[in-house]
Formats: structure tokens, C-alpha cells, sequence
């Protein structure tokens, strides 16, 4: 299977961070997720990834193709991101994401089209956002933003969709409903999907590929069941956890106890 | 049609009457009243009638002028807010009618305009202007990009710098030349050089046309630079044209008219409110709701208390403070409401 996203050798980054050694391939129609702790490069990963951030060595080929010889207009009809933060202020939900239809069209198109409308109605029903047209996005709740988002880089009609913590902000209802439109959309349309992730358990249950990224590296990639081991977690993130399978669906789950919690047994190993 | 374009068209068509009816106004009020129907038979009959002369060498230059400079102000404001995501930016507080007051300051200090000609006196405000602009721009650039934020700061030292630098030019100078310096800067559409005002118009024309190539990255702006770029809009060249288009622009009105204030603060606001966000009908909106707030204030200016003419700057700062006040107050009770 061809890959949709392959990153070699890429050394990025600022002047007091740099992520270096990235090495990793999204092949086509996965749902892969970048883990790791606060500061470990992700973001600076997902700005190598969208163009923002130039490269110092290295390349990301986009469908075998290197991603520098896309124009903007090109990479944006390729990949579509949605941010953890959806700034659209007083913008009606239907205008934010018929947005998403900018990289089609020229300077010289002042007017979406019949097809602009209908492929955006198109993704607003999908993510069951058409509710929501004419009310404006700062009306919406985070969950419900979020969701006008995906609505957005959807009617961009990528290959790759980008997220960057699209869970962060949201309860448990609106993150697995968010996730499970993501799910459907990839295994019902092959959109392959990459999202950086913080929680652990929803990476595990969605992603059918992690990366586990620390201190600018890659410290572990493969499926979740080879990256979430208690001594992978515990390494990177200095934390004590204990893993097991999910009983309803297999995968593996992380499992935290409070500081408390841990001086007690550790009280009581050393008694023994 | 979309619900959304017909409704744009309404509003233009709404926006365009007025601006005639603002136009027969002006026209028709002043010193000498003018009955409306009276203006058309007055320009078709006698070329020779009192009538006319005051129609054609007064008043129509003045309306000229007020559609010119006002649709320019609006302009340049709504598009240095488009490009500075930020709605308090206006023309002036980058820094420009400081350079452009300094710049005539000078020229009046130096007797300029004496030696050479009046004409000296808006090329003195567009230099000084433009020169600004260049110093605000250099300091902000970095390796061929703009940071904005910085820029925006860098607008309103150089523009306290300038209109400190002009005070001095004041204090030390004679009577005569303080009256000068005073007169310019409180504004005026009293143009004589009918050169200048069409130069004007055609500039600002051109412009409103000009600032339609860049409506999509205004657009995609919306959602912050980078967001714009992942849409794959290139912002860094549109950041700068526009901020070049905008200068160009407010440098001019305050070279030709002075400086008038607010326009270019309240009328892209009062457009926002009116018609949301989308650049695609701000742009000309703006314009046209400029030149009809500023060719009415000058009908107020010139008939409040008539036979003097209060500085149309005096109107636009009253009557667009209370109106901006007012809007806002208003949009504050709607959020409240609308949060409960």
C-alpha cells in the first residue's frame, strides 16, 4: 500500500528546540495519532507538516511526491487541518465552512458556486452541523466548533486530514462524538487521518498507528498495542501507570493512580 | 440567487440612494438654499447665474471631495483591520496623519508654500506621510516579513514622535504661521485645486477596485495568518500591498482635506454590524457609507453655524464618537440578552 505520508530524516525546529531523526510513514486509509508530553515536539511536528515551519534537513513526501514542489493552493486541496482552537468569531457557521473552498478557487471568483454550496451542505450534514448554518460560530459550543471545523477542512476535500488535539476542550460525549464521525469518515470514505492526541485511551480506541514522540524524537512508533507499554508511558512520561485491555474492545487502556495512592503501595512493597 | 447575495444587493442598491440623496443635499444646502428640483434646471439653463457659479465652484468640488476622501478613510480602515485582525486600527494610528501634519508643518514653518506655490502644502503631507510609513514599515520588517504586531506598535511611537516633533515646530513659531499649521490640520473639503480633487476621487476609485483582487485573503485572514495559509492563501505579499494600497490612500485624503478623524474607525465598524464579516461587501460598503458620512458632516459643517464653517473634522469627531458609543452600548445590551 502506497504511503500518504512519509517524513525522513527531518531535523526542524527553533532556535532552543529542535526536533531531530524524524523518521515515520502514514500509509493510505490509516488513522494514526501522535502522542508524547507537553513540550515534546508535536506541534512543531504539525508545523513542519502543514508548511509553516521550514525545514532544515530532511523531507515529507506527500503521496511519494515531496511536499515542497506543492504550490499552497495544491497542499491545501491535499491537506486539510483542523486547529485546536477554531477562531472564527462572527462568522455564520455555513459562511466558516464554505471557507474551506478557498483553495479551489481563483483571485478572481467572488461567488461560491452551486457545487461550493452543495459540497459544504455535504460535510455540515455529515458532521451534524447544518443545524447550526445561520447561527454564528461564536454561538457554537466547543464540541460543536470543533465539529464546524472538521466540517470545514472536510469541504477542502483532502486526502489527509490533519487534527491537532481535536479532543482537548471537550467532554466525553462531544469527544467521542467527534471521533466517531472522524472513524466513519475513514473507513467509509479511506480519508486518512493523523491527529496529535493527549489522551492516551482515545488514541489507543481510534488510532490503528501511534507515534510516540519525547524531547524532539521519536521514542516509539507501530500500533498501539506496541507503543502504550507501561515502560514506554512510564519512560516518557515520568508517570506511573499500569496498562490492560479494554474489556469491550481489546485495546490497550492506561490506567493512573493519585499521588497518594502511589506512596501507599510503595509504603506497603517496602514493608514486605 | 443565495438568500445572502440578494441581501447584499439590496444594501448596495439602499446604500447607492442614499449616497445621491447625501449628493442633492449637499448641493442644495448652504449659504444660498437651493430648492432640489431647482439644482437640475439651474445646471442645464444659465451657465452665467450666481446659481450656477456657487453649484460648480463650490459645491460640487466640495461633494467631489467628500465622496473621494470619505470612501478612501473607510476604506483604508476597513482594509488595515482586515490585515491587523484587529478592529481599533484606523488610518491614523499607524502613524500617518502625524507624518503628514509634520511634513506640512514644516513646509508652513519654512515658508515653502510661499516660495514655491500652494501646491506644496499636500505634496509637504504626503511625503511626510509616506516617509513615516517607511520608517514604521523598515523598523517592523524582518528578513522580508512584516510582524504586525510589532508594526502596530511601531505606528503609534513614530505617530506620538511626529505630532510631538510638530507641537515643538508650533511653540517656536510665529502667529501666522501657527493660525496656518492649525487651519490644515483641523480638515476641510474647501479644495480650489479641481486637479487635486479628481486626482483624489480617481485614486480612491481605482483603489476600491484594486482591493477586490484581495478580497480572499482578507477573507481567509479572518481566521488568523497561518489558518489563511493552510487555506492556501499567500498572506505575506497581500499583508504588505495592502498595507501599501491603505497608506496610499489615507496619506492623500490627509494631504489634500487634512485630517479627519474617525472615518476610517466607525464607518468599518457600523459595516461590520450591519453586514457581518465577509470583505467580499465590507470593501465597497465601506466606501460608499464613507463618502456619504463625510459629504453629509460637511453639510453640517457648513450650516450649523452659518455663515462660518465649523472643521469637518469637529463634526466627524462629535457625531461619529456619539454614534460609535452609542453602537457599542447597544451591542453590549444584545450580547448581555443574548447570553442569558
Amino acid at each position: 500500500m502506497t504511503n500518504i505520508l512519509a517524513i525522513q530524516n527531518l531535523r526542524c525546529g527553533y532556535p532552543k528546540f529542535q526536533l531531530s531523526d524524524i523518521n515515520f510513514e502514514i500509509p493510505k486509509g490509516s488513522f494514526a495519532g501522535i502522542i508524547g508530553p507537553n513540550g515534546s515536539g508535536k506541534t512543531t511536528l504539525f508545523r513542519a507538516i502543514t508548511g509553516i515551519l521550514p525545514l532544515k534537513s530532511g523531507q515529507i513526501l506527500f503521496s511519494e511526491k515531496s511536499l515542497k514542489a506543492f504550490s499552497l493552493k495544491q497542499r491545501a486541496q491535499n491537506i486539510a487541518i483542523v486547529s485546536q482552537f477554531i477562531e472564527a468569531g462572527d462568522m455564520s457557521v455555513e459562511d466558516y465552512v464554505l471557507m474551506g473552498r478557498i483553495p479551489y478557487h481563483s483571485r478572481f471568483n467572488f461567488f461560491e458556486t452551486d457545487e461550493d454550496f452543495a459540497i459544504a451542505r455535504k460535510y455540515m450534514e455529515l458532521t451534524d452541523t447544518w443545524r447550526f448554518r445561520d447561527q454564528l460560530m461564536s454561538e457554537l459550543s466547543g464540541g460543536e466548533q470543533q465539529l464546524a471545523g472538521i466540517a470545514r477542512a472536510l469541504t477542502q476535500q483532502p486526502e489527509l486530514l490533519l487534527l491537532d488535539e481535536p479532543t482537548s476542550h471537550l467532554d466525553i460525549t462531544h469527544q467521542v462524538h467527534v471521533l466517531n464521525v472522524l472513524q466513519q469518515l475513514n473507513l467509509e470514505t479511506g480519508l486518512s487521518v493523523l491527529m496529535v492526541i493527549h489522551d492516551l485511551n482515545l488514541a489507543s480506541e481510534y488510532c490503528d498507528r501511534l507515534i510516540l514522540v519525547n524531547q524532539g524524537r521519536i521514542h516509539t512508533q507501530g500500533t498501539p498495542e506496541e507503543v502504550l507499554t507501561f515502560r514506554n508511558i512510564e519512560d516518557v512520561y515520568q508517570t506511573v501507570v499500569v496498562t490492560q485491555n479494554n474489556p469491550l474492545s481489546g485495546k490497550p487502556a492506561v490506567f493512573l493512580a493519585s499521588g497518594k495512592v502511589i506512596k501507599e503501595i510503595q509504603k506497603r512493597l517496602s514493608e514486605q | 440567487m443565495q438568500k445572502k447575495y440578494f441581501k447584499w444587493l439590496l444594501c448596495l442598491a439602499g446604500l447607492l440612494a442614499l449616497l445621491v440623496a447625501s449628493v442633492v443635499l449637499s448641493l442644495s444646502v448652504g449659504e444660498m438654499n437651493l430648492g432640489f428640483m431647482d439644482i437640475f434646471a439651474i445646471l442645464r439653463k444659465s451657465h452665467e447665474s450666481m446659481e450656477y457659479t456657487i453649484l460648480s465652484q463650490i459645491r460640487f468640488p466640495r461633494v467631489l471631495l467628500g465622496i473621494a476622501v470619505g470612501g478612501a478613510l473607510s476604506l483604508s480602515g476597513i482594509l488595515l483591520q482586515g490585515v491587523y485582525r484587529n478592529p481599533l486600527v484606523e488610518p491614523y494610528t499607524l502613524g500617518i496623519s502625524g507624518g503628514a501634519s509634520l511634513g506640512v508643518a514644516i513646509a508652513i514653518v519654512f515658508g515653502l508654500h510661499q516660495l514655491i506655490g500652494s501646491f506644496v502644502l499636500p505634496a509637504a503631507g504626503f511625503t511626510g506621510a509616506f516617509l513615516i510609513i517607511f520608517v514604521v514599515y523598515t523598523i517592523s520588517a524582518r528578513s522580508g516579513r512584516v510582524n504586525i504586531q510589532t508594526m502596530l506598535l511601531t505606528g503609534v511611537m513614530v505617530s506620538f514622535i511626529a505630532s510631538s516633533s510638530m507641537m515643538l515646530l508650533m511653540a517656536v513659531t510665529s502667529s501666522e504661521n501657527l493660525h496656518g499649521i492649525i487651519f490644515w490640520i483641523m480638515g476641510s473639503l474647501d479644495e480650489p485645486d479641481m486637479s487635486l480633487i479628481i486626482l483624489t476621487l480617481v485614486v480612491s476609485l481605482v483603489s476600491l477596485v484594486l482591493s477586490y483582487l484581495f478580497v480572499q485573503p482578507l477573507n481567509a485572514l479572518r481566521l488568523g495568518e497561518e489558518k489563511a495559509k493552510h487555506l492556501g492563501v499567500n498572506t505575506d505579499l497581500a499583508i504588505k500591498l495592502l498595507f501599501l494600497m491603505a497608506s496610499l490612500l489615507a496619506g492623500i485624503c490627509v494631504a489634500v482635506a487634512g485630517v479627519i478623524g474617525f472615518v476610517g474607525l466607525i464607518i468599518p465598524h457600523l459595516m461590520r454590524l450591519l453586514f457581518g464579516t465577509d470583505y467580499r461587501i465590507l470593501l465597497i460598503s465601506s466606501f460608499l457609507s464613507g463618502s456619504i458620512f463625510l459629504v453629509v458632516s460637511d453639510v453640517i459643517a457648513r450650516t450649523i453655524i452659518s455663515p462660518n464653517e465649523l472643521p469637518i473634522g469637529v463634526i466627524t469627531g462629535i457625531a461619529g464618537g456619539i454614534a460609535f458609543l452609542l453602537m457599542i452600548s447597544h451591542r453590549s445590551i444584545r450580547s448581555t440578552n443574548r447570553s442569558r
